[in-house]
Protein backbone atom coordinates (compact mmCIF):
# COMPACT_ATOMS: atom_id res chain seq x y z
CA UNK A 1 0.00 0.00 0.00
CA UNK A 2 2.53 2.89 0.53
CA UNK A 3 5.06 3.95 -1.86
CA UNK A 4 8.26 2.13 -1.11
CA UNK A 5 10.93 4.42 0.71
CA UNK A 6 13.12 6.63 -1.85
CA UNK A 7 16.77 6.49 -0.33
CA UNK A 8 17.95 10.36 -0.09
CA UNK A 9 21.44 10.55 -0.46
CA UNK A 10 23.07 12.23 3.18
CA UNK A 11 22.31 15.20 3.56
CA UNK A 12 20.97 15.66 0.40
CA UNK A 13 17.71 17.81 0.58
CA UNK A 14 14.35 16.01 -0.32
CA UNK A 15 13.68 18.95 -2.48
CA UNK A 16 16.26 21.14 -3.93
CA UNK A 17 15.68 24.22 -5.81
CA UNK A 18 17.98 26.08 -7.61
CA UNK A 19 17.94 29.69 -10.04
CA UNK A 20 14.23 29.12 -10.80
CA UNK A 21 13.23 31.01 -13.24
CA UNK A 22 9.49 31.26 -14.91
CA UNK A 23 7.72 34.37 -17.49
CA UNK A 24 4.56 34.61 -18.58
CA UNK A 25 5.26 37.22 -21.93
CA UNK A 26 7.09 39.76 -19.86
CA UNK A 27 6.20 39.45 -16.56
CA UNK A 28 8.47 37.60 -14.48
CA UNK A 29 6.69 35.24 -12.12
CA UNK A 30 9.50 33.42 -10.77
CA UNK A 31 12.74 35.50 -10.52
CA UNK A 32 15.79 32.99 -9.57
CA UNK A 33 14.09 31.09 -6.63
CA UNK A 34 16.17 28.75 -4.42
CA UNK A 35 14.75 26.82 -1.81
CA UNK A 36 15.80 23.54 0.09
CA UNK A 37 13.35 21.65 1.61
CA UNK A 38 14.73 18.48 4.50
CA UNK A 39 12.82 14.93 4.34
CA UNK A 40 9.99 15.35 6.85
CA UNK A 41 9.38 18.81 7.02
CA UNK A 42 7.00 20.82 6.21
CA UNK A 43 7.45 23.62 4.40
CA UNK A 44 4.68 26.57 4.44
CA UNK A 45 5.15 29.10 1.55
CA UNK A 46 3.43 32.07 2.02
CA UNK A 47 2.87 35.32 -0.58
CA UNK A 48 0.89 37.76 -1.58
CA UNK A 49 -1.34 37.10 -4.99
CA UNK A 50 0.54 36.75 -7.47
CA UNK A 51 3.45 36.43 -5.80
CA UNK A 52 4.40 33.19 -7.91
CA UNK A 53 3.71 30.43 -5.13
CA UNK A 54 1.14 28.66 -7.32
CA UNK A 55 3.72 28.57 -9.96
CA UNK A 56 6.48 27.26 -8.05
CA UNK A 57 4.51 24.46 -6.75
CA UNK A 58 3.09 23.59 -10.83
CA UNK A 59 6.79 23.48 -11.63
CA UNK A 60 7.77 20.81 -9.45
CA UNK A 61 4.60 19.03 -10.51
CA UNK A 62 5.26 19.36 -14.15
CA UNK A 63 2.42 21.38 -15.05
CA UNK A 64 4.42 24.31 -16.01
CA UNK A 65 7.96 24.13 -17.65
CA UNK A 66 10.25 26.71 -16.31
CA UNK A 67 12.55 28.64 -17.88
CA UNK A 68 15.38 28.46 -16.24
CA UNK A 69 16.56 26.47 -13.19
CA UNK A 70 16.70 23.16 -11.68
CA UNK A 71 14.50 21.25 -9.53
CA UNK A 72 16.24 17.88 -8.19
CA UNK A 73 14.12 15.34 -5.99
CA UNK A 74 16.17 13.37 -3.91
CA UNK A 75 19.12 14.12 -5.98
CA UNK A 76 17.58 13.82 -9.41
CA UNK A 77 17.12 17.02 -11.82
CA UNK A 78 13.90 16.72 -12.68
CA UNK A 79 13.99 19.50 -15.39
CA UNK A 80 16.77 16.89 -17.30
CA UNK A 81 15.42 13.38 -16.32
CA UNK A 82 14.09 11.11 -18.71
CA UNK A 83 10.59 11.50 -18.98
CA UNK A 84 10.31 7.76 -17.24
CA UNK A 85 12.66 9.11 -14.27
CA UNK A 86 10.80 12.33 -14.46
CA UNK A 87 7.26 10.36 -13.63
CA UNK A 88 8.53 7.89 -11.27
CA UNK A 89 9.83 11.00 -9.36
CA UNK A 90 6.19 12.88 -9.78
CA UNK A 91 4.69 9.43 -8.62
CA UNK A 92 5.60 10.28 -5.08
CA UNK A 93 4.21 13.60 -5.33
CA UNK A 94 0.39 13.84 -3.77
CA UNK A 95 -1.62 17.00 -4.30
CA UNK A 96 -4.37 18.45 -3.10
CA UNK A 97 -5.96 21.69 -5.06
CA UNK A 98 -7.46 24.34 -3.85
CA UNK A 99 -10.67 23.72 -4.82
CA UNK A 100 -10.66 20.15 -4.34
CA UNK A 101 -10.55 19.46 -8.09
CA UNK A 102 -12.98 16.45 -7.95
CA UNK A 103 -13.99 15.03 -11.18
CA UNK A 104 -17.42 16.16 -11.36
CA UNK A 105 -18.19 13.10 -13.83
CA UNK A 106 -17.16 10.40 -10.90
CA UNK A 107 -19.14 9.51 -7.77
CA UNK A 108 -16.81 10.96 -4.75
CA UNK A 109 -16.01 7.34 -3.93
CA UNK A 110 -14.98 6.62 -7.37
CA UNK A 111 -12.55 10.21 -7.18
CA UNK A 112 -11.11 8.22 -4.73
CA UNK A 113 -10.96 5.24 -5.78
CA UNK A 114 -9.30 6.34 -8.91
CA UNK A 115 -6.22 8.06 -7.11
CA UNK A 116 -5.93 3.84 -5.73
CA UNK A 117 -6.04 2.51 -9.32
CA UNK A 118 -3.57 5.31 -10.48
CA UNK A 119 -1.19 5.36 -8.18
CA UNK A 120 -1.10 1.15 -7.58
CA UNK A 121 -1.20 0.73 -11.29
CA UNK A 122 2.09 2.85 -11.65
CA UNK A 123 4.28 0.82 -9.66
CA UNK A 124 4.12 -2.61 -11.95
CA UNK A 125 2.04 -4.01 -9.15
CA UNK A 126 -1.60 -5.91 -9.31
CA UNK A 127 -3.94 -2.89 -9.95
CA UNK A 128 -6.44 -3.10 -8.00
CA UNK A 129 -10.06 -4.32 -9.08
CA UNK A 130 -12.84 -1.41 -9.45
CA UNK A 131 -15.14 -2.78 -6.43
CA UNK A 132 -11.03 -3.77 -4.04
CA UNK A 133 -10.52 0.19 -4.93
CA UNK A 134 -13.75 1.33 -3.94
CA UNK A 135 -13.38 -0.52 -0.54
CA UNK A 136 -9.91 1.33 -0.25
CA UNK A 137 -11.51 4.23 -0.65
CA UNK A 138 -13.95 3.84 1.91
CA UNK A 139 -11.13 3.33 4.55
CA UNK A 140 -9.44 6.73 3.20
CA UNK A 141 -12.73 8.61 3.48
CA UNK A 142 -13.06 7.88 6.80
CA UNK A 143 -9.42 8.58 7.74
CA UNK A 144 -10.22 11.97 6.87
CA UNK A 145 -13.29 12.18 8.82
CA UNK A 146 -16.33 10.96 5.94
CA UNK A 147 -18.30 8.21 6.27
CA UNK A 148 -17.67 6.19 3.94
CA UNK A 149 -21.83 5.96 2.67
CA UNK A 150 -20.41 9.66 1.15
CA UNK A 151 -18.69 8.01 -1.85
CA UNK A 152 -21.59 7.30 -3.20
CA UNK A 153 -22.65 11.13 -3.65
CA UNK A 154 -21.68 13.16 -6.32
CA UNK A 155 -18.88 15.79 -5.53
CA UNK A 156 -21.60 18.78 -6.37
CA UNK A 157 -23.55 17.71 -3.20
CA UNK A 158 -20.74 18.15 -0.86
CA UNK A 159 -19.50 21.36 1.23
CA UNK A 160 -16.48 23.04 0.58
CA UNK A 161 -14.63 21.57 3.58
CA UNK A 162 -15.84 17.65 2.65
CA UNK A 163 -14.85 18.34 -0.84
CA UNK A 164 -11.32 19.09 0.54
CA UNK A 165 -11.37 16.08 2.70
CA UNK A 166 -11.95 14.28 -0.52
CA UNK A 167 -9.65 15.40 -2.18
CA UNK A 168 -7.31 14.73 0.53
CA UNK A 169 -8.38 11.22 0.60
CA UNK A 170 -7.36 10.87 -2.85
CA UNK A 171 -4.17 12.73 -2.50
CA UNK A 172 -2.90 10.19 0.08
CA UNK A 173 -4.50 7.39 -1.97
CA UNK A 174 -0.93 6.39 -3.64
CA UNK A 175 0.60 6.77 0.40
CA UNK A 176 2.98 9.65 -1.03
CA UNK A 177 6.37 10.38 0.12
CA UNK A 178 6.15 14.58 -0.76
CA UNK A 179 2.90 16.15 -0.35
CA UNK A 180 1.69 19.48 -1.66
CA UNK A 181 -1.11 21.57 -0.65
CA UNK A 182 -2.61 24.72 -2.66
CA UNK A 183 -3.82 27.27 -0.41
CA UNK A 184 -5.81 24.41 1.90
CA UNK A 185 -8.40 26.42 4.35
CA UNK A 186 -9.23 29.72 1.32
CA UNK A 187 -12.95 29.52 1.42
CA UNK A 188 -13.34 27.10 4.63
CA UNK A 189 -14.83 29.19 7.87
CA UNK A 190 -12.52 29.29 10.68
CA UNK A 191 -13.11 25.70 12.20
CA UNK A 192 -13.47 23.90 9.18
CA UNK A 193 -9.93 25.30 8.14
CA UNK A 194 -8.70 23.91 11.60
CA UNK A 195 -9.74 20.69 11.42
CA UNK A 196 -8.50 20.26 7.45
CA UNK A 197 -5.29 21.55 9.12
CA UNK A 198 -5.23 18.80 11.59
CA UNK A 199 -6.12 16.38 8.95
CA UNK A 200 -3.09 17.38 6.91
CA UNK A 201 -0.84 17.13 9.53
CA UNK A 202 -2.23 13.96 10.75
CA UNK A 203 -1.42 12.62 6.71
CA UNK A 204 1.66 14.13 6.75
CA UNK A 205 2.81 12.55 10.17
CA UNK A 206 1.49 8.76 9.55
CA UNK A 207 2.82 8.61 5.89
CA UNK A 208 6.10 10.54 7.15
CA UNK A 209 6.16 12.58 4.01
CA UNK A 210 7.61 15.66 2.94
CA UNK A 211 5.34 18.52 2.84
CA UNK A 212 5.15 21.99 0.78
CA UNK A 213 1.99 24.30 2.14
CA UNK A 214 1.11 27.90 0.15
CA UNK A 215 -1.20 29.73 1.96
CA UNK A 216 -2.76 33.44 3.05
CA UNK A 217 -3.98 31.72 5.95
CA UNK A 218 -1.60 32.65 8.80
CA UNK A 219 -3.11 30.08 11.14
CA UNK A 220 -2.91 27.80 9.01
CA UNK A 221 0.33 28.42 8.18
CA UNK A 222 1.11 27.76 11.95
CA UNK A 223 -0.45 24.71 12.46
CA UNK A 224 0.57 22.83 9.38
CA UNK A 225 4.36 24.28 9.18
CA UNK A 226 7.77 23.80 10.90
CA UNK A 227 9.37 25.79 8.47
CA UNK A 228 8.39 28.80 6.39
CA UNK A 229 9.55 30.57 3.69
CA UNK A 230 7.86 33.92 1.72
CA UNK A 231 8.14 34.52 -1.92
CA UNK A 232 7.53 38.80 -2.97
CA UNK A 233 7.64 39.29 -6.75
CA UNK A 234 8.90 36.00 -7.55
CA UNK A 235 11.82 35.76 -5.13
CA UNK A 236 12.34 33.89 -2.14
CA UNK A 237 12.87 36.92 0.31
CA UNK A 238 12.92 35.17 3.63
CA UNK A 239 13.17 31.45 5.10
CA UNK A 240 12.93 30.66 8.79
CA UNK A 241 10.65 28.36 11.67
CA UNK A 242 6.94 28.58 11.18
CA UNK A 243 7.01 30.09 14.88
CA UNK A 244 9.27 32.72 13.71
CA UNK A 245 6.34 33.68 11.09
CA UNK A 246 4.53 35.89 13.30
CA UNK A 247 7.58 37.87 14.76
CA UNK A 248 10.48 37.19 11.25
CA UNK A 249 12.35 40.44 12.24
CA UNK A 250 12.01 40.83 8.17
CA UNK A 251 9.80 44.22 7.44
CA UNK A 252 8.19 42.83 4.68
CA UNK A 253 7.27 39.32 6.58
CA UNK A 254 6.25 41.18 9.47
CA UNK A 255 3.88 43.58 7.22
CA UNK A 256 2.50 40.17 5.22
CA UNK A 257 1.44 38.37 8.63
CA UNK A 258 0.36 41.06 10.68
CA UNK A 259 -1.79 42.45 7.35
CA UNK A 260 -0.60 45.84 7.87
CA UNK A 261 -1.42 48.32 5.37
CA UNK A 262 1.62 51.07 5.56
CA UNK A 263 5.04 48.83 5.00
CA UNK A 264 7.24 48.04 2.46
CA UNK A 265 4.82 46.29 0.18
CA UNK A 266 3.26 48.03 -1.96
CA UNK A 267 -0.15 47.00 -3.95
CA UNK A 268 0.41 47.07 -7.34
CA UNK A 269 -2.69 47.99 -8.96
CA UNK A 270 -1.84 48.13 -12.22
CA UNK A 271 1.44 46.09 -14.06
CA UNK B 1 2.05 54.55 -46.52
CA UNK B 2 1.16 52.79 -43.46
CA UNK B 3 -2.58 53.06 -44.82
CA UNK B 4 -1.47 50.65 -47.65
CA UNK B 5 0.95 48.73 -45.87
CA UNK B 6 -1.14 48.15 -42.03
CA UNK B 7 -3.83 46.22 -44.08
CA UNK B 8 -0.61 43.99 -45.57
CA UNK B 9 0.53 43.27 -42.65
CA UNK B 10 -2.51 42.70 -40.51
CA UNK B 11 -3.37 40.10 -43.13
CA UNK B 12 -0.25 38.42 -42.68
CA UNK B 13 -0.74 38.35 -39.07
CA UNK B 14 -3.89 36.96 -39.56
CA UNK B 15 -2.44 33.85 -42.00
CA UNK B 16 0.50 33.43 -39.92
CA UNK B 17 -2.24 33.33 -36.74
CA UNK B 18 -4.13 30.38 -38.88
CA UNK B 19 -0.75 28.53 -40.07
CA UNK B 20 -0.03 28.51 -36.18
CA UNK B 21 -3.38 27.03 -34.94
CA UNK B 22 -3.00 24.89 -37.75
CA UNK B 23 -0.22 23.47 -36.79
CA UNK B 24 -0.93 23.80 -33.08
CA UNK B 25 -4.16 21.23 -34.29
CA UNK B 26 -2.00 18.72 -36.01
CA UNK B 27 0.44 18.43 -33.20
CA UNK B 28 -2.34 17.91 -30.73
CA UNK B 29 -3.92 15.62 -33.21
CA UNK B 30 -0.59 13.21 -33.54
CA UNK B 31 0.20 13.13 -30.02
CA UNK B 32 -3.69 11.65 -29.18
CA UNK B 33 -3.57 9.49 -32.12
CA UNK B 34 -0.48 8.22 -30.78
CA UNK B 35 -1.41 6.95 -27.26
CA UNK B 36 -3.90 4.81 -29.55
CA UNK B 37 -0.31 2.69 -29.94
CA UNK B 38 0.52 3.06 -26.41
CA UNK B 39 -1.03 0.82 -23.67
CA UNK B 40 -3.16 1.53 -21.56
CA UNK B 41 -6.33 2.59 -23.39
CA UNK B 42 -9.33 4.14 -21.44
CA UNK B 43 -11.66 1.39 -22.49
CA UNK B 44 -14.41 2.73 -20.22
CA UNK B 45 -14.24 6.62 -21.83
CA UNK B 46 -14.12 5.23 -25.10
CA UNK B 47 -17.67 3.29 -24.91
CA UNK B 48 -19.11 6.39 -22.97
CA UNK B 49 -18.00 8.63 -25.59
CA UNK B 50 -19.33 6.12 -28.37
CA UNK B 51 -22.97 5.88 -26.92
CA UNK B 52 -23.02 9.48 -26.04
CA UNK B 53 -21.75 10.70 -29.62
CA UNK B 54 -23.39 7.74 -31.54
CA UNK B 55 -26.71 6.51 -29.45
CA UNK B 56 -27.94 9.86 -28.31
CA UNK B 57 -27.26 11.74 -31.80
CA UNK B 58 -29.89 8.87 -33.68
CA UNK B 59 -32.94 10.68 -32.90
CA UNK B 60 -31.50 14.76 -34.08
CA UNK B 61 -29.72 13.04 -36.72
CA UNK B 62 -32.77 10.76 -37.68
CA UNK B 63 -34.94 13.76 -38.19
CA UNK B 64 -32.91 15.55 -39.95
CA UNK B 65 -32.31 13.00 -42.46
CA UNK B 66 -35.54 12.00 -42.48
CA UNK B 67 -37.27 15.65 -43.15
CA UNK B 68 -33.91 16.38 -45.62
CA UNK B 69 -34.69 13.39 -47.70
CA UNK B 70 -38.44 14.36 -48.24
CA UNK B 71 -37.87 18.00 -48.76
CA UNK B 72 -35.74 16.87 -51.44
CA UNK B 73 -38.53 14.64 -53.05
CA UNK B 74 -40.63 17.76 -53.00
CA UNK B 75 -38.23 20.44 -54.56
CA UNK B 76 -36.82 17.70 -57.20
CA UNK B 77 -40.01 17.36 -58.36
CA UNK B 78 -40.92 21.13 -58.46
CA UNK B 79 -38.11 21.65 -60.67
CA UNK B 80 -38.08 18.58 -62.51
CA UNK B 81 -41.58 18.98 -63.47
CA UNK B 82 -40.29 21.87 -66.12
CA UNK B 83 -38.13 19.60 -67.73
CA UNK B 84 -40.92 16.14 -67.27
CA UNK B 85 -38.07 14.51 -65.63
CA UNK B 86 -39.64 13.61 -62.47
CA UNK B 87 -38.66 9.96 -62.78
CA UNK B 88 -35.71 10.87 -61.75
CA UNK B 89 -36.43 11.84 -58.26
CA UNK B 90 -35.61 8.52 -56.84
CA UNK B 91 -32.09 8.54 -57.98
CA UNK B 92 -31.64 11.83 -56.74
CA UNK B 93 -32.91 11.40 -53.62
CA UNK B 94 -30.71 8.44 -52.84
CA UNK B 95 -27.30 10.22 -54.62
CA UNK B 96 -28.18 13.37 -52.27
CA UNK B 97 -28.53 11.71 -49.67
CA UNK B 98 -25.91 9.22 -49.47
CA UNK B 99 -23.00 11.21 -51.06
CA UNK B 100 -23.97 14.64 -49.37
CA UNK B 101 -26.75 15.56 -47.43
CA UNK B 102 -26.11 12.04 -44.77
CA UNK B 103 -22.59 12.72 -43.59
CA UNK B 104 -22.68 16.69 -43.71
CA UNK B 105 -26.31 17.15 -41.88
CA UNK B 106 -25.05 14.28 -39.69
CA UNK B 107 -21.72 15.68 -38.94
CA UNK B 108 -22.96 19.54 -38.78
CA UNK B 109 -25.56 18.10 -36.43
CA UNK B 110 -23.12 15.82 -34.06
CA UNK B 111 -20.80 19.30 -34.52
CA UNK B 112 -23.47 21.13 -32.77
CA UNK B 113 -24.34 18.61 -30.23
CA UNK B 114 -21.25 16.56 -29.48
CA UNK B 115 -18.22 18.63 -30.15
CA UNK B 116 -19.85 21.64 -28.36
CA UNK B 117 -20.36 18.57 -25.05
CA UNK B 118 -16.34 18.00 -25.28
CA UNK B 119 -15.59 21.25 -25.89
CA UNK B 120 -17.52 22.12 -22.43
CA UNK B 121 -16.48 19.06 -20.64
CA UNK B 122 -13.00 19.00 -20.97
CA UNK B 123 -13.02 22.82 -20.67
CA UNK B 124 -14.58 22.98 -17.41
CA UNK B 125 -12.40 20.17 -16.64
CA UNK B 126 -9.12 22.74 -17.23
CA UNK B 127 -10.56 26.29 -15.91
CA UNK B 128 -11.10 23.72 -12.38
CA UNK B 129 -7.53 22.14 -12.26
CA UNK B 130 -9.16 18.76 -12.78
CA UNK B 131 -7.07 18.30 -15.89
CA UNK B 132 -4.29 18.89 -13.58
CA UNK B 133 -5.39 16.75 -11.23
CA UNK B 134 -5.47 14.22 -13.46
CA UNK B 135 -1.38 14.44 -14.41
CA UNK B 136 -0.96 14.57 -10.23
CA UNK B 137 -2.69 10.86 -10.62
CA UNK B 138 0.12 9.78 -12.70
CA UNK B 139 -2.61 9.91 -15.68
CA UNK B 140 -1.83 11.47 -18.88
CA UNK B 141 -4.71 13.47 -19.90
CA UNK B 142 -4.20 13.15 -23.50
CA UNK B 143 -4.62 9.43 -23.02
CA UNK B 144 -7.56 9.51 -20.73
CA UNK B 145 -10.08 12.15 -22.51
CA UNK B 146 -8.69 12.90 -26.00
CA UNK B 147 -7.56 9.56 -27.37
CA UNK B 148 -10.92 7.49 -26.25
CA UNK B 149 -13.24 10.16 -27.77
CA UNK B 150 -11.35 10.89 -31.01
CA UNK B 151 -11.49 6.82 -31.92
CA UNK B 152 -15.49 7.36 -30.68
CA UNK B 153 -16.12 10.39 -33.30
CA UNK B 154 -14.47 8.69 -35.79
CA UNK B 155 -16.13 5.07 -35.42
CA UNK B 156 -19.64 6.88 -34.35
CA UNK B 157 -20.32 8.45 -37.21
CA UNK B 158 -20.57 6.49 -40.23
CA UNK B 159 -22.59 4.60 -38.07
CA UNK B 160 -24.82 7.48 -37.89
CA UNK B 161 -24.18 8.37 -41.25
CA UNK B 162 -25.87 4.65 -42.16
CA UNK B 163 -29.07 5.41 -40.45
CA UNK B 164 -29.07 8.71 -41.88
CA UNK B 165 -28.98 7.44 -45.52
CA UNK B 166 -31.67 4.83 -44.82
CA UNK B 167 -34.08 7.56 -43.56
CA UNK B 168 -33.11 10.18 -45.58
CA UNK B 169 -34.56 7.26 -48.34
CA UNK B 170 -37.37 6.67 -46.68
CA UNK B 171 -38.03 10.17 -45.80
CA UNK B 172 -38.24 10.95 -49.96
CA UNK B 173 -39.83 7.42 -50.51
CA UNK B 174 -42.75 9.01 -48.20
CA UNK B 175 -43.51 12.29 -49.99
CA UNK B 176 -43.07 10.46 -53.53
CA UNK B 177 -45.68 7.84 -52.90
CA UNK B 178 -47.68 9.75 -50.40
CA UNK B 179 -47.58 12.72 -51.60
CA UNK B 180 -46.55 13.18 -55.09
CA UNK B 181 -48.50 9.79 -56.16
CA UNK B 182 -45.49 7.34 -57.31
CA UNK B 183 -45.86 3.86 -57.21
CA UNK B 184 -43.87 2.64 -54.29
CA UNK B 185 -42.37 -0.64 -56.24
CA UNK B 186 -41.38 1.62 -59.43
CA UNK B 187 -40.15 4.25 -56.81
CA UNK B 188 -38.08 1.64 -55.13
CA UNK B 189 -36.53 -0.17 -58.17
CA UNK B 190 -35.40 3.42 -59.09
CA UNK B 191 -33.75 3.84 -55.80
CA UNK B 192 -31.97 0.65 -55.91
CA UNK B 193 -31.13 0.95 -59.45
CA UNK B 194 -29.49 4.33 -58.72
CA UNK B 195 -28.02 3.16 -55.72
CA UNK B 196 -24.09 2.55 -55.84
CA UNK B 197 -22.09 1.01 -53.66
CA UNK B 198 -19.40 3.37 -53.70
CA UNK B 199 -21.97 6.47 -52.99
CA UNK B 200 -22.38 4.62 -49.94
CA UNK B 201 -18.91 3.93 -48.99
CA UNK B 202 -17.64 7.41 -49.75
CA UNK B 203 -20.31 8.57 -47.63
CA UNK B 204 -19.26 6.56 -44.94
CA UNK B 205 -15.33 7.50 -45.43
CA UNK B 206 -16.54 10.90 -45.39
CA UNK B 207 -18.47 10.49 -41.91
CA UNK B 208 -15.24 8.92 -40.36
CA UNK B 209 -13.27 11.48 -41.14
CA UNK B 210 -16.09 14.61 -40.04
CA UNK B 211 -16.11 12.38 -36.55
CA UNK B 212 -12.56 12.62 -36.17
CA UNK B 213 -12.48 16.27 -36.86
CA UNK B 214 -15.38 17.01 -34.73
CA UNK B 215 -14.03 14.88 -31.58
CA UNK B 216 -10.68 16.72 -32.18
CA UNK B 217 -11.72 20.41 -32.53
CA UNK B 218 -13.91 20.16 -29.36
CA UNK B 219 -10.95 18.25 -27.58
CA UNK B 220 -8.67 21.16 -28.68
CA UNK B 221 -10.84 24.08 -28.12
CA UNK B 222 -11.41 22.22 -24.79
CA UNK B 223 -8.37 21.21 -24.04
CA UNK B 224 -6.72 25.01 -24.41
CA UNK B 225 -9.45 26.81 -22.88
CA UNK B 226 -8.71 29.51 -20.39
CA UNK B 227 -10.33 32.03 -18.33
CA UNK B 228 -13.09 30.54 -15.98
CA UNK B 229 -16.88 30.38 -17.23
CA UNK B 230 -16.18 32.61 -19.98
CA UNK B 231 -13.31 30.91 -21.75
CA UNK B 232 -15.35 27.45 -21.48
CA UNK B 233 -17.86 29.12 -23.53
CA UNK B 234 -16.07 30.92 -26.38
CA UNK B 235 -14.23 27.43 -26.24
CA UNK B 236 -17.10 26.15 -27.02
CA UNK B 237 -18.26 27.84 -29.84
CA UNK B 238 -14.83 27.76 -31.18
CA UNK B 239 -15.43 23.97 -31.44
CA UNK B 240 -18.65 24.14 -32.87
CA UNK B 241 -17.87 26.87 -35.53
CA UNK B 242 -14.45 25.53 -36.27
CA UNK B 243 -15.61 21.95 -36.93
CA UNK B 244 -18.71 22.95 -39.12
CA UNK B 245 -16.21 25.06 -41.01
CA UNK B 246 -13.59 22.30 -41.40
CA UNK B 247 -16.28 19.76 -41.78
CA UNK B 248 -17.35 21.41 -45.15
CA UNK B 249 -13.82 21.63 -46.40
CA UNK B 250 -12.89 18.95 -46.18
CA UNK B 251 -16.15 17.55 -47.29
CA UNK B 252 -15.12 19.81 -50.98
CA UNK B 253 -11.89 17.93 -50.07
CA UNK B 254 -13.38 14.27 -50.56
CA UNK B 255 -15.96 14.92 -52.96
CA UNK B 256 -12.81 16.54 -55.15
CA UNK B 257 -10.89 13.27 -54.51
CA UNK B 258 -13.46 10.87 -54.56
CA UNK B 259 -15.68 12.15 -57.49
CA UNK B 260 -14.26 14.58 -59.77
CA UNK B 261 -13.62 12.42 -63.37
Amino acid sequence: MSTPPVSTPLGTPKIRIRGLHKAFGSKIVLDGVDLDVEAGTSMVIIGGSGSGKSVLLRCILGLIEPDAGTIEIDGENLLTASRSKQDALRRQIGMLFQNGALFDSMSVGENVAFGVRAKHSDRNGATPSRTQALQIAGGLLEQVGLDPSVGELSPSELSGGMQKRVGLARAIAGSPNIMFFDEPTTGLDPIMGAVIDGLIVDCVQKLGSTAIAITHDMASAQRIGNRAAMLYRGKLIWQGEASELMNSGNAMVDQFTHGRREGPITMELRK
Amino acid sequence: MNAVLDPIAALGRAALGLIKQAGALALFALEALSHLVRPPFYWRIFFSSLIETGFFSLPVVALTALFSGAVIALQSYVGFGQYHVQSAIAGIVVLAVTRELGPVLAGLMVAGRVGAAMSAQIGTMRVTDQIDALTTLSTDPMKYLVTPRLLAGTLALPCLVLVADILGVMGGFTVSVAKLGFSPSTYITATLDSLKTMDVVVGLVKAAVFGFLIALLGCYNGYNSRGGAEGVGSATTAAVVGASILLLLFDYLLTDLFFSQ
